[in-house]
């Protein structure tokens, strides 16, 4: 499989996906209840 | 005198940044890209110029505008430094935008500048290791472009846009 950062592309992909997975994490598990 | 104290770390850790981060695009998204072109120019001028010249200035300003971008996020948290980065509730976005933050500077210090300086001669090193090294900076300095887009995304969001996102 290639690596995605051998590509702007697929860099910035990965760095939006990274986005949304830590900004999940955040609401459901840091932040949940508050 | 506080509040004037706290304006001035939070404008030079956005100058600081700005120069870091726009030197990590320029490396990304132009010198690499344009070293690659003039490698596979035929007859070009080719890339000495631009790993002669350009490269250790923009290396120079790059590396010590990532320390000073970390040091004055660090004294612009000052007491809520370690709440950041324990994720405290209260300070858990930018915990996370700073632990990226200082992932990225590992990465330059650590990574990005000593291979550099074997891929631009500064230091002696074999071919083999020029290339290994060439390798490591650049996976290096992707990591820190892809890693950029979520620690802007928190950094800017933490703790000034709660309304508007709830974080």
């Amino acid at each position: 499989m290639k690596n995605p950062l051998d590509s702007i592309l697929g860099t910035v992909i990965s760095g939006l996906v990274l986005t949304l997975v830590l900004y999940v994490f955040l609401k459901n598990f840091i932040l949940a209840g508050i | 005198m506080e509040f004037q104290i706290a304006a001035i770390f939070r404008w030079l850790h956005v100058v600081a940044g700005i120069t870091w981060i726009g030197l990590l695009y320029y490396f990304n998204l132009v010198q690499a890209p344009a070293l690659a072109a003039a490698a596979g120019d035929q007859g070009g001028p080719g890339g000495a110029g631009i790993t002669k010249y350009v490269a250790p200035r923009a290396l120079l300003w790059f590396r010590w505008s990532a320390l000073v971008t970390w040091l004055a996020g660090a004294a612009l948290l000052g007491p809520n430094f370690k709440a950041a980065f324990t994720f405290d509730p209260a300070f858990a976005a930018i915990g996370i935008g700073a632990w990226l933050g200082t992932i990225m500077l590992f990465n330059v210090w650590v990574l990005i500048w000593p291979n550099q300086k074997k891929i631009l001669g500064l230091v002696s090193a074999t071919d083999e290791e020029k290339g290994r090294a060439r390798r490591v900076a650049f996976l290096a300095s992707r990591t820190n472009t892809m890693l950029s887009i979520p620690m802007i995304f928190f950094m800017v969001n933490g703790l000034t846009h709660k309304a508007l996102i709830g974080l």
